[in-house]
């Protein structure tokens, strides 16, 4: 095999769905509206085949050095692969139940999918960036593609303003690495940082890097855009945003400071404990005044972030395992979630107010339960799962002398416990409020079920998913 | 030995019971009397497993039996069930309460009782499982996982302020459990395992080090216990809480926090707990008059008892800081006896709670006249509860008393005086509600215990009484670990650093 199939030959995951998604544009444009769950079936199979030649592939880099697959790309793509397959068929129903379905919906979906996956691959910044950007443009489309809606539309246009103004500075922050450090490429980069003495240059492109991605993760200071996106947009498109890109960001955040920058570890680290601080107190307090559902989520989301980039501050093989292990567990709880929340339909119209919630558990047992069961999870109530990724968490934490942060962690994380139990309460301790329609569409049910099993049951065999995040976190300390 | 793992059987059996009551189908009206016997099945086998294990329990050696050991998380973690002499009553008195709550709850739960009913056995399977883990991580997951059940019981079945009771009951209580939880991954980055039974034979804290996780494992055990001044949760939970939630809470949720001090201060960081004892010493004569006093001032049934918790926990820290044998087997046993007399005073109140719908003191007096046989069970109750020689309560007082006069006499002079105030409240409150004459109304047409209400309470008059006149039967078991624990606590002492000893002396 000659060196550019060989190359092609690693991004295949990535080509399958690039090419998928040019393929049924063109199989909607052809056949009209009305194949648009023949495309998010397809969709689903392309994510899947995707999925199996990620899996099944060595580990090689592709394009001299620009891409890499390694352990790391397979733990982070599986959970991206997961959360879009169930974001696109959870928007399936969402937008037939809306009747507004289109077809570019999926085809979108599946570019979004395609760029997190070059975004975890990426092994220069000019990958990265393309990365991002391929992800970054299809989401701007999908967060107003509720076209007629203004909350949709208002969404979107916040979202592509903020969105490029990030991209922006991180272009900027690209430049002046390239500038000063003479590659484009993480290796190259890596060993003139090396030694950890970094030329001014190179510091402020590393803070402009920082400041663009902590904004795609939506981490304080960088986290405005995130309540209004996540209620504005359609409901499973908020859920594609809090699950695949929140992790395809978070990888990619990871990827180049832990293989570009390794040795500038104390320069980076006082801004990622600044802004992990921030963001686990925002999240913490700001979620306690919302009654819109999604909002809530929205805040308890930037809180997350922060517990995963706790682990990223302590910066060792530990942090890097907690925070793998984080995503993981965040992700499909927060998809669980948005399944439930989706689920909230009475008489056709979607609600979203929390109160919508009161007494469901007398109304519809199984759906509360779900709910509560996710919700006591992401506070982090043992024997759920939630618990455990907190506790890898705070263990990389405290192993790389992070004391004050790993106390101020667990205390925010008994504040943001309040309105996490809040949601509890109203489900379990009120009146009931008239019951939500029964039929939710076998994906979200699918999906809700995943997510609370998972929650529940996880406990007991958390052993292998710890130890495969153990051996992928290896990949960055070699 | 048995071979089968009995310790995991008896942890999770409760789960298998809460999982029939929630695949039983039908109309509402049978599926709750399905819930109510599963339930009460399920906690009566509880029971009789773990007489068997006591059955089978030697209590000459100091090692863990009956031990189970598997993988878990790696890396270290690992799942390991194990019970020693200090682990063993208390599961015994788990299993023991339980059915008396399911009993309790049999007419006076009328709403969601299956859901009430899951929600009680799996608190059974997590507190059983607090006694019985022997992994850090496990014995975490068990111990902050009851809260959940408890939040649900307190906030969906309790009394009129019930939200602002659960909230407080689990803010309070998750607060002090996640400084533990820092503690303990630290010790795991120290020792490399969380197994409780490889750390206490083999872990040497540094001094530093041991003052802070000390520290930090006294914040979740002073609010579960609860010490003086974070019980203040515990009133409001107790009153709006459910009989059956009130007697799960004195009886076993409370003993969490003195078993953790048992399990892990005292042989883990003995350095700290000898230089902070004089600190647990003031809480605890704190604890044991002021409480008492506010005790004394109460016009609530239940929040009087609630106090008086507080107050006889107050011995039990004393007795365990002591550092004596006398005083931590003195705890021990306060802590059994207290579980069982707290657990029926509750269900007295219940009782009449019943009939009446009210807790105020004053809405009863002279019920003597037409509750004859609840009087006489009450007045053992309650004299339990003072410490009256020849039942159960005494025998714990005395004996931590004792251990602690040996260290210092101070602290007992203190302790004594609110033994007894003790006997002033408690008697106070006997005499408003039982004796005077049966004026009021409403109490005209009060009936005695039905034959239900006098199953539960008299297996638990007996054992207070067998308690007071043979508490051997709970030393056979305690003795040989607790000898061993004081002597662990010696050595590791006598092994500190001279610094250690010199600030423990500037302390006292």
């Amino acid at each position: 095999m000659n060196s550019l199939a060989a190359d092609l030959y690693t991004l295949l995951p990535e080509l399958i769905l690039a090419a998928g998604a040019m393929a049924l544009l063109i199989l909607g444009a052809v056949r009209g509206e009305s194949s648009t769950g023949v495309i998010s079936w397809i969709a689903v199979a392309l994510i899947a085949a995707s999925a199996y030649f990620s899996f099944t592939g060595p580990d090689a880099t592709a394009f001299h050095g620009t891409f890499v697959v390694d352990a790391f790309v397979r733990f982070i793509k599986a959970a991206i692969l997961w959360s879009s397959a169930a974001c696109v068929l959870m928007a399936q129903r969402f937008f037939a139940d809306e009747k507004t379905a289109r077809f570019e919906i999926p085809v979108l979906m599946l570019l979004a999918t395609c760029g997190m996956s070059l975004m975890v691959s990426a092994q220069s910044f000019i990958a990265l960036y393309m990365g991002l950007e391929l992800q970054s443009l299809a989401l701007y489309v999908l967060a107003s593609i509720d076209r007629d809606n203004v909350r949709s539309t208002e969404a979107g246009l916040k979202y592509f303003v903020l969105g490029s103004l990030s991209s922006g500075m991180m272009l900027y922050g690209i430049t002046l690495i390239y500038g000063f450090a003479g590659s484009v490429n993480f290796g190259a980069v890596a060993q003139v940082v090396h030694g950890g003495a970094l030329s001014i240059g190179l510091l402020f492109g590393l803070v402009f890097l920082i400041a663009g991605l902590a904004f795609k993760i939506s981490a304080v200071p960088f986290h405005m855009w995130t309540p209004d996106v996540y209620e504005g947009a359609p409901t499973p498109i908020t859920a594609y945003f809090a699950s695949s890109a929140k992790i395809a960001a978070f990888a990619l955040l990871l990827r180049a400071l832990m293989t570009a920058f390794p040795d500038a570890l104390h320069q980076w680290r006082q801004i990622i404990v600044f802004v992990s601080a921030l963001s686990m107190a925002l999240g913490a307090v700001a979620a306690i005044g919302q009654t819109n559902i999604k909002r809530l989520m929205a805040y308890s989301s930037i809180g997350h972030m922060g517990y995963a980039l706790l682990g990223l501050a302590a910066g060792t093989a530990l942090g890097v395992r907690g925070m793998m292990f984080y995503l993981v567990f965040y992700a499909v709880t927060n998809l669980g979630l948005f399944a439930c929340i989706q689920a909230m339909r009475r008489n056709g119209k979607p609600g979203e107010g929390i109160y919508d919630l009161a007494g469901l558990a007398r109304t519809n047992p199984k759906l509360a339960f779900a709910f509560a069961a996710m919700m006591l999870s992401l506070s982090g109530l043992p024997p759920l799962a939630g618990i455990l990724a907190k506790a890898y968490i705070f263990l990389a934490a405290i192993d790389a002398h992070l004391y004050v942060l790993a106390v101020f962690g667990v205390l925010t994380s008994v504040i943001s416990a309040y309105y996490y139990l809040r949601i509890v309460k109203i489900m379990y301790f009120d009146e009931a409020a008239p019951a939500f329609d029964r039929d939710i569409g076998w994906a979200g049910a699918a999906v809700a079920t995943v997510g609370t099993v998972f929650s529940l049951l996880f406990v007991i065999n958390a052993g292998s998913l710890i130890a495969g995040a153990d051996h992928a976190a290896k990949v960055f300390f070699r | 030995m048995s071979h089968l793992p009995i310790l995991s059987i008896i942890t999770f059996l409760p789960v298998l019971g809460a999982f029939v009551i929630l695949l039983s189908r039908g109309e509402p009206a049978r599926t709750a009397n399905t819930a109510r016997w599963v339930a009460l099945i399920t906690t009566i086998v509880e029971l009789v497993l773990s007489i068997y294990i006591w059955g089978n329990f030697n209590g000459s050696t100091a090692a863990f039996q009956f031990e189970e050991k598997t993988n878990w998380l790696g890396f270290g973690i690992g799942y390991h069930m194990g019970v020693d002499g200090i682990s063993m009553l208390f599961v015994v008195l788990t299993a023991g309460l339980m059915p008396f709550c399911i009993l309790a709850s049999w007419e006076s739960i009328q709403t969601r009782v299956a859901e009430y009913m899951i929600a009680f056995l799996l608190l059974e399977t997590l507190m059983i499982g607090v006694f019985a883990a022997l992994d850090l991580i496990l014995f975490y997951v068990f111990f902050e996982g009851g809260l959940i059940p408890m939040f649900l019981i307190i906030g969906v079945w309790g009394g009129g302020r019930r939200v602002y009771a659960s909230f407080k009951f689990f803010l309070y209580t998750l607060l002090g459990s996640v400084l533990m939880l820092l503690a303990i991954l630290w010790m795991y980055l120290y020792a490399g395992t969380t197994d409780i039974a490889v750390l206490l034979k083999s872990a040497h804290f540094p001094v530093g080090m041991q003052a802070f996780l000390w520290f930090a494992f006294l914040a979740s055990f002073a609010v579960k216990m609860p010490m003086w001044p974070l019980h203040t949760w515990l009133p409001d939970a107790h009153v709006e809480a459910p009989t059956a939630g009130s007697v799960i809470l004195a009886g076993i949720l409370l003993k969490m926090g003195g078993y953790g001090f048992l399990r892990f201060s005292l042989p883990m960081f003995a350095g700290a707990s000898h230089t902070f004892m004089p600190l647990i010493f003031a809480l605890s004569v704190v604890a044991i008059i002021y409480t008492s006093f506010v005790a004394l001032a109460q016009e609530d049934v239940k929040k009087l008892i609630a106090y008086s918790s507080v107050a006889h926990m107050g011995f039990v820290t004393m007795g365990i800081f002591s550092l004596t044998h006398q005083g931590i087997e003195g705890g021990i046993f306060q802590m059994l006896s207290h579980g069982v007399v707290s657990g029926a005073l509750f269900l007295c109140v219940g009782v009449i709670y019943d009939r009446m719908h009210t807790r105020e003191i004053a809405a009863y007096g002279g019920l003597v006249a037409r509750m004859p046989v609840y009087a006489a069970c009450l007045m053992v109750f309650t004299l339990a509860n003072v410490g009256l020689p020849g039942t159960g309560g005494f025998v714990g007082e005395f004996l931590t008393m004792l251990g602690t006069f040996r260290v210092n006499t101070w602290v007992v002079i203190f302790a004594a005086t609110g033994a007894i105030l003790s006997a002033a409240y408690m008697l106070y409150l006997y005499w408003r509600v039982i004796f005077g004459r049966l004026v009021k109304p409403a109490l005209q047409t009060i009936q005695d215990l039905s034959l239900r209400e006098f199953a539960i309470l008299s297996p638990l008059v007996i054992i207070t009484i067998i308690m007071g006149i043979y508490p051997n039967f709970v030393f056979d078991v305690t003795r040989a670990s607790v000898a061993n624990l004081v002597h662990q606590s010696q050595m590791a002492l006598a092994a500190q650093p001279p610094k250690l000893a010199a600030l423990g002396e500037m302390a006292r």
